[in-house]
């Protein structure tokens, strides 16, 4: 008995350390799509992060919320500014723009968070009512935050905005050839632009999502390699918001997997545990290979 | 190859890299501003602590120079092969650790013999952290920017386990290491300054590199490779893939040098954070010296200059150091934009 409730308690946590990672890998899995990889992400997350702290901190968590998505979405307008209408080497201004974003915030917290954070309101858990009841997978998926439940919206709106609309064809054209599509009359820049963000969107709700549902406040250079961690999941996910988001799974258990360590009382060192996504994610992107190679002109300006 | 020919044109470089340094510097001070930070001690203490003396500026600015210029010639050397080696900071993590371990029991060695095994051994972890990426690259065609980049956490936590488990100190107190043998240490340049034996060697590799680029036919074909890999393939005479992944093995060799000369030249320990960004500041300076050798080592300066005025404004105007990152941003973004117009 005890066993299962530790299990249960384990893939809560997975589902909720793993939220942030999927909401920011489903955006990120649309820019892809349309040829743009973004590793400013992981500056749009923490924007969102730092975005979701001052709102809720002033107007409650629906203005943490909000400006979480704001935040994200101002990041990757800087990033479509550089890398798709500048026709900047995309990986270059990716990591230019999360330098930024990780100065900005670090300044800007200085200022707004001087006498320290402590009173941010944080988004409560909701109890889905009848089926939080379903044995493992009610207590699993359905006693979570609302971003939880965002994201559950979000995936498969994501998949059939790429697979079933006329925007996902032309957005999939833009990633696959993007010279054939111009030719078939889809305006490139303003597609990949607009996936892009998208993707800055869904970065900040993720920020939200670690700050709001999981630390509770914001500290420098707190979403660590989240973000990038996101594109390696996109990479493992096929370029499809369903695989992504099994894989933003695994990687919250990953994650999950230090906290029921430490509970047990494990002598195993921390900093494995700490370690563990990064070395899963290395090992995913060599496990991904050969299978699925992505948009063919991914990381290709136009 | 005429040197008077060459000589207008690297005035012009020199201008182009003060460019995007001053916007940089102007979009800081304007979220300063935006902030409510009073800008004008910043400002201050940003110049006192990068030139205000000559003692800031061999002792700070150029000490925070040294690992930026290796760093930036790392990167250079990577992408000059078009590949982008976004994991200097685990690579100089996994150097550092390396030569402390071995700085740890050099007691019984001459300084010059000590010396160079240090500086090996940051060599070789560096080295070994970029392989998996460098196979994944070779053998399945994975871009390397991912793997280098998760790698960076790795070589976080990798410091961190070091110093609380097999490296920490004998008191086992606090999460650093015992200081390296007294001979494992860079000599300083002069009595009474904190700039060491490493920013020479820092120079030595910049014209090192310069000269591999320019005058060897390893160099050209590297270049080959990283300018138009699909001509260099027509050649039939350029192992491509092989090319890229020994530019990429050696780029995190030099990272890791980096690492190591930190270790041996200013903090004779292992620590926590022991790198403040460098992996990342040092794109910028590569961009910024437009990845030519020499010109990434006046980058370097230039950002050895900034990062020390950083510590300034944190220590006197309480502005976080962090921010300079924004001048990075700033500089790498227009690097690139000018870059595309004047190539």
């Amino acid at each position: 008995m005890i066993d299962s409730a530790l299990l249960v308690g384990f893939a809560a946590a997975s589902v909720r350390v793993g939220t942030p990672l999927a909401l920011a890998a489903v955006g990120e899995s649309i820019a892809e799509r349309s040829g743009m990889i973004n590793l400013g992400i992981e500056g749009a997350m923490l924007a969102g992060a730092f975005g979701a702290a001052v709102g809720a901190a002033h107007g409650g968590v629906a203005s943490g919320v909000g400006a979480a998505v704001v935040a994200g979405l101002l990041v990757a307008t800087v990033f479509a500014a550089v890398a798709v209408a500048a026709r900047a080497d995309q990986i270059i201004s990716g990591t230019a723009v999360t330098l930024g974003a990780t100065g900005l915030t670090g300044l800007l917290a200085q200022r707004a968070f001087t006498g320290g954070n402590l009173s941010l309101p944080i988004l409560p858990v909701v109890h889905v009512p009848v089926i939080e009841h379903i044995p493992l997978v009610g207590p699993v998926f359905f006693r979570q935050t609302v971003l939880t439940y965002a994201c559950y919206v979000l995936i498969p709106l994501a998949s059939a905005l790429l697979w079933r609309t006329r925007f996902g064809l032309e957005l999939r054209a833009c990633g696959e050839a993007p010279a054939a599509a111009t030719a078939a009359g889809v305006h490139v820049g303003r597609t990949r632009a607009l996936a892009v963000l998208m993707g800055g969107a869904c970065a900040g709700l993720a920020g939200a999502a670690l700050v709001l549902a999981q630390v509770g406040m914001f500290t420098e250079r707190m979403t660590a390699g989240r973000g990038f961690i996101a594109i390696a999941i996109v990479a493992l996910g096929r370029w499809n918001p369903w695989g992504t988001a099994a894989a933003a799974l695994l990687f919250g258990g990953a994650t999950a997997l230090q906290y029921t360590f430490q509970a047990a009382g494990s002598h195993v060192p921390y900093q494995l545990f700490l370690a563990l996504p990064y070395l899963l994610a290395l090992a995913a992107l060599g496990m991904a290979v050969g299978r699925h190679r992505g948009p063919a002109a991914l990381g290709q300006s136009h | 190859m005429s040197g008077t020919a060459l000589a207008p044109d690297r005035t012009r470089s020199l201008l182009q890299a003060t460019v995007p340094l001053g916007l940089g510097l102007l979009v800081l001070a304007g979220f300063l501003v935006l902030a409510g930070f009073p800008v004008m001690p910043a400002v201050n203490a940003l110049w006192r602590g990068a030139f205000g003396s000559w003692y800031a500026f061999s002792s700070a600015a150029l000490v925070h120079a040294t690992p930026l210029i290796i760093l930036g010639l790392a990167f250079t050397l990577g992408s000059k092969a078009g590949a982008i080696n976004v994991g200097m900071e685990g690579q100089f993590a996994a150097g550092a650790i390396a030569a402390t371990w071995v700085g740890l029991h050099l007691g019984a060695l001459p300084a010059m013999v000590a010396i160079p095994i240090v500086l090996a051994a940051g060599l070789l972890g560096g080295a070994v952290w970029i392989t998996a990426p460098v196979i994944l690259r070779i053998k399945f065609g994975i871009t390397e920017v991912i793997s280098t980049l998760l790698l960076n956490f790795v070589g976080y936590a990798a410091v961190s386990y070091a110093v609380t488990g097999p490296l920490q100190e004998s008191g086992r107190t606090y999460p650093q290491s015992d200081a390296i043998a007294a001979s494992a240490r860079l000599p300083q340049l002069s009595h009474g300054s904190r700039l060491h034996l490493g920013f020479v060697l820092a120079l030595v590799t910049a014209a090192l590199l310069s000269v591999l680029l320019r005058r060897t036919t390893w160099g050209f074909r590297l270049r080959a490779v990283g300018a138009g890999p699909r001509a260099a393939a027509l050649t039939g005479r350029i192992p491509l893939t092989k090319v890229a992944g020994v530019a990429l093995l050696w780029s995190g060799a030099l990272a890791g040098l980096g690492g190591a000369v930190e270790v041996s030249g200013v903090s004779y320990a292992l620590f926590q954070n022991l790198s403040p960004g460098y992996g990342f500041t040092a794109i910028a300076v590569a961009l910024l010296g437009r990845e030519r050798p020499m010109l990434v080592l006046v980058a370097g300066v230039l950002f050895g200059a900034l990062e020390a005025g950083a510590g300034a404004m944190q220590r006197d105007a309480g502005i976080p150091a962090v921010a300079v990152q924004v001048v990075e941003a700033v500089v790498i973004i227009t690097a690139l934009l000018t870059a595309r117009r004047s190539a």
